[in-house]
């Protein structure tokens, strides 16, 4: 517990964010070196970053910008060579692998692009996955009814007991979403979501990030190769090697839903 | 994450692919139920021969006479010639015995009509059928008077009654000639097959013991006594009491016996400890194919690590600790093992009944090996399914969740 509160006095200390505004998360000097045999690869040279909460944050760059080694850091998959990471006032870089799986359980949920679906493994089954292992005591029956909400709010109530195979890429991805938020985390962390997605339900898909943004206040950090798909958030932060280059507000970000009532209405696939 | 939990996924994943999950179990299967058909197998040959033992007698005493020395030539057991009817007599006084019967026996040509049989022509005493609990299928056993006036009375073994007579002749009353003499057949015994040494114990003729040593060898020894204990549990005690009796009446105090005092026990647990033998090697070779099994758990784990690397990277990313993951998978693999386990035991015991109905071998399903078979099969789990879980456990979340 001391930990914790001295962790928080260090944030405060270090990120010099508006006074009264905790930061969902805040980075300093994050620097991350690869050796690759007698290479040491820099891919990360000292990243500050500060995210508020309710923000929707699409980081893009090129492949080698040094943005997918800065994404498993910010989900704890993986930690800095140096600097430091603040999730929510806790400094996060120097846990160990027990802690950091549970700050990934607790804090950070995960939308990856190939959906990482359990197959033959039911819809509600996978959004439950998380509460596993959350070392809590929760019922049988409390964890299912969370997983039918979670899995109503993200549109598929009616398909709780079908199989991956089952259902179409979009509805995976409102899966993976579901299960993404299933234990209320910190920051949806959504790693190019739309990369196995035709156009119609790429947006679709950004219509829920917006909204679940919008009407729940859930931080979103998008990493994306495609511009257009980052003008949905409401900032952007361009990564080149391994260096943040710009880092921008959109003042009138895209609305999925808007642009969805004049897409031309083609059939839903199953 | 509670142990219901990490069983119940575990159950689902194995279910996922139903085909590969029986073939897993299907070597361990087969391996606990070869182990436990085998150990069977051994337990129910040990116990016929304990039932053997029984039906001999445990309570039976050999008292046999020791080796005749002849000028640095040893003959062997029982052609000395210092044991004595005397001494038969002396040893009926002893406390604990029951029954004695002296015993000489000679081979000889028996010959009944045109048919002839060379066989082991035994003398013996009336108390030999109390003995043996053996009764008569024809006419009786000879009697007191007989032995006492050596009278050339013979009872024929089914064996030597088959081959002079054919087996549906009732032979009693007609007289054979044994070595040219002629003796009056007085009964037949009921057969008894193989002793527990081997031998066949039909093959014989019985006569009065006096009638060999006068009649036949012209001896004034014996070569055995048979005797029976009044009660089995004294019968190392009357063999004993037999033993310091015929040191004394043989005034031996050196401790070279001129005899030799076994009880049935002794000379059976030779046997039993063959068998003893054959039931461990039958086990240990049973117990390969239940480490072949394991090595195809461990086998098939490797291979479930390696094909679910996504599944364990995206476990790993929503919160799963390595120790979650080493769990998971090393459940599975004792779930594996338990459950074929289990399933070997049955086929086991079926196997088991089976042999004893269609080739009457005897068979005994002991609890032991029932028990150490399953340990076996989960110890098998936990030991094989540790590597291929390790492993999975090991991986980086980063590199896993990549996985093509």
């Amino acid at each position: 517990m001391a930990a914790a509160t001295s962790a928080v006095a260090d944030a405060a200390a270090v990120a010099d964010a508006p006074a009264g505004r905790p930061l969902v998360i805040s980075t300093r000097e994050l620097t991350k070196t690869f050796v690759v045999g007698d290479h040491r690869v820099r891919a990360l040279r000292g990243i500050n970053l500060d995210i508020a909460p309710g923000e929707f944050v699409s980081v893009t760059g090129a492949s080698g910008s040094g943005k997918s080694t800065f994404m498993h850091i910010i989900g704890c998959l993986d930690r800095p060579t140096s600097g430091q990471y603040f999730l929510d006032g806790q400094d996060v870089a120097r846990m160990s692998k027990n802690e950091l799986a549970d700050v990934r359980n607790r804090k950070i949920g995960f939308v990856f692009q190939g959906f990482n679906l359990l197959s033959r493994t039911t819809a509600i089954d996978n959004v439950e996955m998380p509460m596993l292992y959350g070392g809590s005591t929760m019922k049988t029956a409390e964890r299912h009814r969370r997983a039918t909400d979670m899995l109503t709010a993200v549109g598929l109530g009616d398909r709780l007991t079908h199989y991956p195979n089952q259902l179409s890429g979009g509805q995976q991805q409102r899966v993976a979403i579901a299960r993404a938020l299933i234990n209320n985390p910190s920051i949806l962390l959504a790693d190019e979501p739309t990369g196995n997605l035709d156009s119609r339900t790429s947006v679709e898909v950004m219509g829920l990030f917006q909204r679940l943004n919008r009407e729940r206040r859930i931080t979103v950090l998008l990493i994306t190769h495609e511009h257009d798909i980052a003008e949905y958030g409401t900032r952007t932060v361009a990564f080149r090697d391994g260096k943040v280059v710009s880092d921008r507000a959109i003042s009138t970000p895209r609305s999925a839903d808007d642009e969805l009532a004049n897409l031309p209405d083609v059939m839903e696939a199953v | 994450m509670s142990f219901l939990m990490v069983l119940r996924i575990a159950f689902k994943a194995l279910a996922r692919n139903k085909m590969r999950t029986a073939l897993t179990m299907l070597g361990m299967i087969i391996g606990v139920a070869a182990v436990i058909t085998m150990v069977a197998l051994g337990t129910g040959a040990q116990s016929s021969i304990e039932t053997q033992i029984q039906s001999a007698g445990t309570n039976m005493i050999m008292v046999s006479a020791g080796n005749f020395m002849s000028g640095g030539v040893r003959m062997g057991q029982g052609n000395a010639s210092t044991l004595t009817p005397e001494d038969a007599d002396a040893v009926r006084e002893v406390p604990g015995v029951q029954y004695l019967a002296p015993g000489v026996s000679t081979r000889g040509q028996v010959v009944a009509g045109n048919m002839n049989w060379g066989t082991q022509v035994q003398g013996t005493d009336v108390d030999l059928p109390l003995i043996r609990s053996w009764p008569t299928t024809h006419g009786s056993f000879f009697t007191p008077i007989d032995v006492v006036t050596a009278s050339k009375v013979a009872v024929l073994g089914s064996v030597t009654h088959e081959q002079l007579f054919g087996a549906d002749v009732d032979p009693v009353g007609q007289v054979i000639r044994i070595n040219n003499q002629p003796f009056t057949v007085s009964g037949v015994m009921a057969s008894k097959g193989q002793s527990g040494m081997g031998q066949d114990q039909d093959d014989v003729v019985y006569v009065p013991y006096t009638t060999v040593m006068k009649k036949l060898r012209g001896i004034t020894y014996i070569q055995n006594i048979t005797v029976s204990a009044a009660s089995a549990a004294d019968t190392a005690g009357t063999a004993d009491r037999i033993a310091t009796l015929l040191r004394t009446r043989h005034q031996i105090q050196d401790g070279n016996d001129d005899f030799m005092v076994r009880t049935m026990e002794e000379m059976a647990s030779v046997r039993l400890q063959a068998t003893e033998t054959m039931t461990a090697l039958l086990a240990s070779i049973a117990g390969v194919s239940l480490l072949v099994g394991g090595i195809g758990i461990m086998n098939i784990m490797l291979v479930s690590v390696t094909e679910r690397t996504r599944e364990i990277g995206l476990r790993l990313a929503i919160g799963a600790k390595s120790r979650d993951v080493l769990m998971q998978f090393l459940i599975e693999a004792v779930v594996l093992s338990v459950v074929g386990g289990s399933i070997g035991i049955a086929l086991g015991l079926g196997m088991s009944r089976g042999v004893t109905a269609w080739m009457t071998w005897p068979t005994k399903v002991s609890p032991e090996a029932v028990a150490v078979a399953f340990v076996f099969a989960a110890v098998t789990g936990v030991f094989f399914g540790f590597y291929p879980a390790k492993k999975a456990a090991a991986l980086d979340p980063i590199d896993a969740l990549r996985f093509e």
